[in-house]
């Protein structure tokens, strides 16, 4: 394994279902993603995109295949391995997925309470400052439904980021926002993102923020058919 | 209250902010533990009633040991005894006096109401059978038809009863023969009857016709002060020849008659019933509650799945929501249960109220069940697959 990639996967495949009604979605994937990147995964609806990240993202177990993430073989993992392996990730959803009776502080909090050993003190510092990042310090007691689409989007990227996690996984984080709030939304978490050593991997539908990315693969029918870099 | 869960748990008090958030809902499920709470407490106080109604009428005796009838299942019901045991009895070297008691209701007229008293037959010549605070008046029973009247019976009001001392009794018809009370005891109402009386066994004889004075409810026996009461009632079993009689302590009898009232009786069994009703009615709500709180937040539950929270976790988001309704739960619950028994104690007379015990019980159990009910919510959690949040 290359130290100087986070996630190497060789030769995953994946499949849906049972007996008759097993389907194969993904084919053959081979894959690197170098430590501190930023990769945007493109393709169309049912190409494997989601599927991708939720196998590298320990959501799903590798069924076929090697994984290694940060070191760590996923190919066997069980759930609680995985689930450890996560409290080390950052999820951001389509969606934002706050809690609704959660502040916008507490909701940070709980990306940086998962790890063990960390004080509430801590965690509250920690929550405050990342939402200061994201320039939400005067939203900090507010509740998600007295937060525009953006703004909770930004609280979202705050809770990814709050813990330093070591890979940030994005589903489709500005699907749901205006031009002006997306750009400003993924021009944060890169820049957030760069500044703390976290590598990114974004799946998105979104041409605004392709000129954004580091790396663009793009999938079709479950095979990675272009990977380019910026360079 | 935040600050106080967040220290008692060690992190956000997750729970409590998911049910205080929607609080037209909180405060439905609330009322609901409490709902309830009132069922148990109600039935309780009932149960409870019914037991010290039941043990009362013995502590107005002072004796050892007690012969019945075989079908003499509580202290007025089943046949008679021949007094020829009791004389028996005595025949054992601890046992140093005996007594019958006679035992009937008494209908008496108290203008629109007809009540019935227990009333009990004793020998005034024998005080050392009857319980202290009575027995210093039992002498006034030595002349014929008079009579030591409740005054907690229904049917007898406060200041009446207040009035009937030997200078101004209260004379009264029952069984067509006229009673003059002379003096009072404190009893109250039971399921039995409206309260009690003594009278001496020869008035007993005269309001009863059919007794006959050979043939008491039951022989009470006292025996020398160290003797071992268990031992002298296996001897005495030995002794009397008739051997479908029940001998026992005074003592094993209250508790017989308390067991035959609470699970053989129909009322004893219904209001068992009734406990359990209110306990399952109480599981019902809670887990109804949390159960659909857990269906209404599994996308977050999801996302804190994926976040990398395990089930350690959600489960003490459960437990805690369980033991915040609960206790919160309990709280109008017992307001409401102390007020619904005193408001019953006071219309029927039964010895209705709210005990310390009733309600360490009560609690204890509701928060057990609360957080059983919990336990059994989190079953939904599985549900909760982070994968499916993309």
């Amino acid at each position: 394994m290359d130290n100087a990639m986070i996630v190497e996967a060789r030769g995953m495949n994946h499949w849906f279902g049972t007996g008759e009604a097993r389907k194969q979605v993904l084919f053959d994937i081979n894959l690197s993603l170098p430590r501190g990147s930023f990769t945007v995964l493109m393709g169309p609806s049912g190409s494997g995109k989601t599927t991708v990240l939720t196998l590298l993202g320990c959501l799903r177990g590798v069924q076929d295949g090697s994984v290694r993430l940060m070191g760590h073989e996923l190919l066997g993992a069980g759930d609680a391995e995985l689930a450890a392996l996560r409290q080390r990730l950052g999820f951001i959803f389509q969606s934002h997925n706050l809690h609704e009776s959660l502040t916008a502080m507490q909701n940070v909090i709980m990306g940086v309470q998962v790890r063990p050993g960390v004080t509430d003190d801590l965690a509250r510092r920690a929550a405050a400052q990342a939402l200061g990042l994201l320039g939400l310090s005067d939203r900090l007691d507010y509740l998600p439904a007295n937060l525009s689409g953006g703004q909770k989007q930004r609280v979202a990227v705050a809770r990814a980021l709050v813990g330093n996690p070591a890979m940030v996984f994005a589903d489709e984080p500005t699907a749901a926002l205006d031009k002006d709030s997306a750009a400003d939304v993924v021009d944060l978490l890169k820049r957030l993102g760069a500044a703390r050593g976290t590598t990114t991997l974004l799946v998105t539908h979104d041409n605004r923020i392709l000129d954004r990315a580091d790396r663009i693969l793009t999938l079709e029918d479950g095979r990675i058919v272009t990977s380019m870099d910026d360079t | 209250m935040n600050r106080l869960l967040q220290w008692l748990f060690g992190r956000l008090p997750i729970g409590w902010l998911q049910l205080t958030h929607k609080r037209g809902r909180f405060f439905a499920a609330l009322s609901g533990v409490a709902f309830a709470n009132v069922l148990v407490f109600v039935q309780l106080g009932i149960m409870n009633s019914m037991a010290t109604a039941t043990l009362r009428p013995y502590t107005f005796f002072n004796a050892d040991i007690m012969i019945s009838a075989a079908d003499a299942n509580a202290l007025a019901e089943g046949g008679n005894v021949a007094r020829q045991w009791m004389l028996q009895a005595f025949a054992d070297p601890d046992v140093i006096a005996g007594t019958g008691l006679f035992i009937a209701n008494a209908p008496l007229n108290r203008g629109d109401t007809d009540i019935s008293l227990t009333t009990f037959g004793v020998d005034p010549g024998q005080p050392g059978f009857i319980a202290p605070q009575i027995a210093g008046d039992i002498g006034l029973l030595q002349v014929q038809d008079v009579a030591i009247l409740d005054r907690l019976a229904r049917g007898i009001s406060k200041d009446e009863a207040a009035a009937i001392r030997p200078q101004t009794p209260l004379s009264f018809e029952t069984q067509t023969r006229t009673l003059t009370a002379l003096t009072t005891f404190a009893g109250g109402g039971g399921f039995g009857g409206d309260g009690y009386m003594f009278v001496s066994d020869q008035t007993f004889l005269s309001l009863f016709t059919s007794r006959s004075s050979s043939a008491p409810d039951h022989i009470l026996l006292r025996l020398r002060p160290g003797a071992d009461v268990a031992a002298v009632v296996d001897r005495l079993r030995g002794l009397i020849s008739d051997t479908t009689l029940r001998i026992r302590s005074y003592g094993d009898a209250a508790q017989e008659d308390l067991r035959h009232q609470q699970t053989k009786r129909p009322t004893g069994i219904i209001f068992g019933f009734g406990v359990l009703i209110g306990v399952l009615v109480g599981l019902v709500i809670v887990y109804q509650v949390l159960s659909a709180d857990v269906a209404d937040h599994l996308r977050e539950y999801a996302t804190f799945k994926a976040m990398g929270y395990g089930p350690g976790f959600f489960l003490g988001i459960v437990v805690e929501e369980a033991l915040v309704l609960g206790i919160l739960g309990f709280l109008p619950g017992l307001a409401v249960g102390t007020a619904i028994l005193t408001l019953m104690g006071k219309a029927t007379s039964l010895p209705l109220a709210m005990t310390t015990g009733m309600a360490v019980t009560v609690f204890l159990g509701t928060v057990l069940f609360s957080v059983l009910s919990g336990v059994i919510a989190t079953r939904r959690l599985a549900a909760a697959d982070p994968a499916d949040l993309f």
